[in-house]
C-alpha cells in the first residue's frame, strides 16, 4: 500500500529518501560497470509493461474482488535486482506525479517499501536459494510464492514503522502492524500466485529469456555482505530515531489517560493485546466522572484561552482563503485576457 | 474495463496538454520549479498533529499558480477526489481512538481525533496537489530533465524519459487485450486467473521483443548510454525571484502564525 505525504515527518521521509537516494546510486553504479546498454530499453520497457499489467486485473473466485501484480519480484527475477530497482523507482515515480499516489516527499517511503524489500532482501535471499540449483515448476512456485510474502510483509512493515515514528495517527503500534500485516497477506499471495503464473508461463514459452538473466549473474549476485550492512544501518537509524520520538513524547492516549484517572499502571492487567481495549472503555467511562470532579475555574478559562485561539485561527484561515481564492480567480482573468490579445 | 483505462489515459494525456501551455508560470526554468514544490511540500508536512489554521494559508500557493497558469481547477480537485483511498482508509480511526476533547465552541465540542483527521486531509490535499501542480505547469519530460540537471544519476533519468515514452504504446497494447477478450467471452467483466496470466504472459513477451528492436533500432542511430534533448535550461533572473518570493513566503508562512493574528485583529475591531 502506498504510503502518503499527510501521515511522514519531515525527518522520516527525509531519512528515507536519503536510503533510497543512497541505492538508487548503488545500483546505477552497479548497472554503468556491469551492463552493456541493451538493458536499459529493456528496463523502460519492462517499466512501462509492469505500468499495463497492473491497469489489467483478473477476478478472484468466489470473492468478488480482483487481483493485480504489484511487481517488484517480477522485475528482480527478469532484470536482477539493481535495474529492478531503479527500474521499480521510475514506476513509482509515475505513478507519484500522474496519478499522485502518495506525494514526492512518501516517494522515498515508496520505493524503498516496494522496491528494496523485493528485490535486494527476497529475491536474492529466498528465491535464488531455492530456484539456484535446480530449476523445477514446483521450486519455482514455492520460491515464487515464499519471496512475494516476505518482501511484501517487510514492505508493509516499512509502512507501519514509518507512520508510527512520524505519528500521525492515533493508531497504536501494535493494532496497525496487525492491520496491515493482515491486509497483505492475502496480497502476498496473490502476487506470489501471479508473479510463478508469469514466470513459469515465460519458462515454457521462451527458456532463453529466463537463462539469459540467470546467467547475467554479476549483476544479480549482490554480495550478501553488503546488504546486511544495509540493514544493519537502516536498523540503527529507525532504532535510534524510533528511542528518540518514543521518549520525547510517549504515547498521547497513554499519558492523558494516565492523568486523567489517576491510577498507575499496575493495576491494570498486564496482557498488552487486551490493555489497549480496557484503557480505551475506561477513558470513556471515567472521563465524565472526571470532568464533573475535578473541572474547576482555571479549568475552565484555560478552555475559554485555547477557544479563543482557534477561533481566531479558523476566522484568519478562513480570511486568507477567501483572499487566495479571489487572487486566483482575478490572475486567471487577467491571463485568459491577454492570451486573447495576444491572438 | 478498457473504457475506465481509456479514461485514466486521457487523464494522463490532459495534464500533459495542460503542461504545453504558454504562460509566466510555464515559461520557468522546471528547476525552480521543482525545488519551490519540494520546499511547499516540507513545509506543510513540518506541522505537528493538529494543525489546520496554520495550514489554510499554504493554499494560497495553488491559488496562486492556478491563476497564474490558466489550469482548470474542476479538473484538478477531481483528480484528487479519486486518489488515495489510503489516507482517508488509516486517518479514519483517528477519531474513534483520540477522544480526548480538544476544542469548544459553546455546546459543540470536538475532539482531538476529528481535529487530527482534519488536519490529515488539508495535508493530503496541499502535498498531492502540489505534485499535480507541478507536472501541470512543468510536464514530465521537462521534470525528468531537471532531476538530470540537478545531478540525479544519468540511468535514472533515461529510464524515467524511456518508460515515460513507453507507457502509452504498452498500455494501448494492453488495452487491446482486454477488449479482444471481452469481445470472445461474452463481456466477462475480468478474465479468469489461467486466461489472466496467458494475457500478461502475451504482453510480456511482446515487451521484450520490442525492447529488442527498440535497441536495435537505438544503435543504429548512435545511442551511448544517454537521451539527448533540444530543451534549453536557463537559470535566469525571473527564475531566481520566483525561487526567493516562494521561499520566503513559505519562510514567512512556517514563522508566522498568519491566520491566528489576521483573526485576532479582525475580532478586535468587531468588538
Amino acid at each position: 500500500m502506498h504510503m502518503a505525504d499527510a501521515l511522514l515527518s519531515p525527518a522520516v521521509g527525509g531519512i528515507m529518501w536519503a536510503a533510497t537516494g543512497t541505492t538508487i546510486i548503488y545500483c546505477s553504479k552497479k548497472i554503468k560497470h556491469s551492463l552493456d546498454d541493451r538493458k536499459i530499453p529493456l528496463m523502460g520497457v519492462m517499466g512501462a509493461f509492469i505500468f499495463a499489467a497492473q491497469m489489467i486485473n483478473f477476478a478472484i473466485p468466489a470473492t468478488g474482488s480482483s487481483g493485480h501484480l504489484g511487481g517488484g519480484l517480477l522485475l528482480a527475477i527478469l532484470l536482477g535486482p539493481s535495474a529492478a530497482f531503479l527500474t521499480l523507482a521510475s514506476v513509482l515515480t509515475v505513478q507519484a506525479l500522474f496519478f499522485a499516489d502518495g506525494g514526492l516527499l512518501a516517494l522515498g517511503c515508496n520505493i524503498f517499501n516496494l522496491g528494496f524489500a523485493p528485490c535486494f532482501i527476497a529475491y536474492p535471499l529466498i528465491y535464488q536459494r531455492i530456484t539456484r540449483r535446480r530449476l523445477t515448476a514446483g521450486r519455482l512456485l514455492l520460491g515464487t510464492m515464499a519471496a512475494a510474502l516476505v518482501g511484501l510483509q517487510l514492505g508493509s512493515l516499512g509502512v507501519v514503522i514509518q507512520t508510527n515514528i512520524s505519528g500521525m495517527l492515533s493508531l497504536s503500534f501494535s493494532s496497525f502492524l496487525l492491520l496491515m500485516q493482515a491486509i497483505h497477506l492475502p496480497i502476498g499471495i496473490i502476487e506470489g500466485l501471479v508473479t510463478a503464473g508469469v514466470v513459469s508461463f515465460l519458462w515454457r514459452t521462451r527458456p532463453e529469456i529466463l537463462d539469459r538473466t540467470g546467467a547475467d549473474q554479476d549483476l544479480a549476485k549482490l554480495p550478501l555482505r553488503n546488504v546486511l550492512i544495509g540493514l544493519g544501518v537502516a536498523a540503527i537509524l529507525t532504532g535510534g530515531l524510533l528511542s528518540w520520538f518514543a521518549s520525547e513524547n510517549p504515547d498521547g492516549l497513554e499519558w492523558s489517560l494516565l492523568k486523567a484517572t489517576d491510577q498507575p499502571e499496575l493495576h491494570l492487567p498486564a496482557t498488552a493485546g487486551k490493555t489497549r481495549l480496557e484503557k480505551l472503555q475506561e477513558q470513556t467511562a471515567l472521563l465524565p466522572d472526571y470532568g464533573f470532579r475535578q473541572e474547576n475555574q482555571t479549568g475552565t478559562e484555560l478552555a475559554a484561552a485555547k477557544t479563543g485561539t482557534t477561533v481566531a485561527g479558523l476566522v484568519g484561515g478562513a480570511i486568507v482563503l477567501l483572499f487566495g481564492l479571489l487572487l486566483g480567480t482575478i490572475l486567471k482573468k487577467v491571463g485568459r485576457h491577454r492570451g486573447q490579445q495576444n491572438r | 474495463m478498457a473504457s475506465k483505462i481509456d479514461k485514466v489515459f486521457y487523464d494522463i494525456g490532459r495534464l500533459e496538454i495542460l503542461a504545453e501551455q504558454n504562460s509566466p508560470i510555464h515559461r520557468l526554468d522546471p528547476r525552480a520549479k521543482l525545488l519551490v514544490t519540494i520546499f511547499f511540500v516540507l513545509a506543510v508536512v513540518s506541522y505537528g498533529k493538529y494543525a489546520i489554521a496554520d495550514l489554510l494559508p499554504f493554499f494560497l500557493y495553488p491559488a496562486i499558480i492556478i491563476g497564474l497558469a490558466n489550469l482548470p481547477v474542476g479538473y484538478l480537485l477531481k483528480k484528487l477526489l479519486i486518489v488515495s483511498p489510503f489516507v482517508l482508509f488509516i486517518g479514519i480511526f483517528n477519531p474513534f481512538i483520540d477522544r480526548e476533547i480538544m476544542v469548544q465552541f459553546g455546546p459543540l465540542a470536538i475532539s482531538g481525533g476529528w481535529v487530527s483527521f482534519a488536519s490529515l486531509l488539508l495535508r493530503f490535499s496541499l502535498t498531492v496537489g502540489a505534485a499535480l501542480l507541478l507536472i501541470a505547469i512543468t510536464s514530465f519530460p521537462a521534470v525528468c530533465g531537471a532531476l538530470d540537471k540537478m545531478g540525479a544519476p544519468r540511468i535514472l533519468t533515461v529510464q524515467l524519459l524511456m518508460l515515460y515514452r513507453y507507457l502509452f504504446v504498452l498500455v494501448e497494447e494492453g488495452i487491446r487485450m482486454i477488449r479482444a477478450h471481452a469481445l470472445r467471452s461474452f463481456s466477462r467483466r475480468r478474465p479468469r486467473y489461467r486466461i489472466y496470466l496467458q494475457l500478461l504472459g502475451n504482453l510480456l513477451l511482446r515487451t521484450i521483443d520490442r525492447a529488442q528492436r527498440i535497441h536495435l533500432a537505438m544503435l543504429s542511430r548512435a545511442f551511448s548510454g544517454e537521451i539527448k534533448t533540444v530543451r534549453q535550461f536557463n537559470f535566469g533572473r525571473s527564475e531566481l525571484l520566483f525561487l526567493l518570493l516562494a521561499t520566503g513566503a513559505l519562510i514567512t508562512l512556517r514563522t508566522t502564525h498568519l491566520t491566528d493574528l489576521l483573526g485576532r485583529l479582525l475580532l478586535e475591531i468587531s468588538q
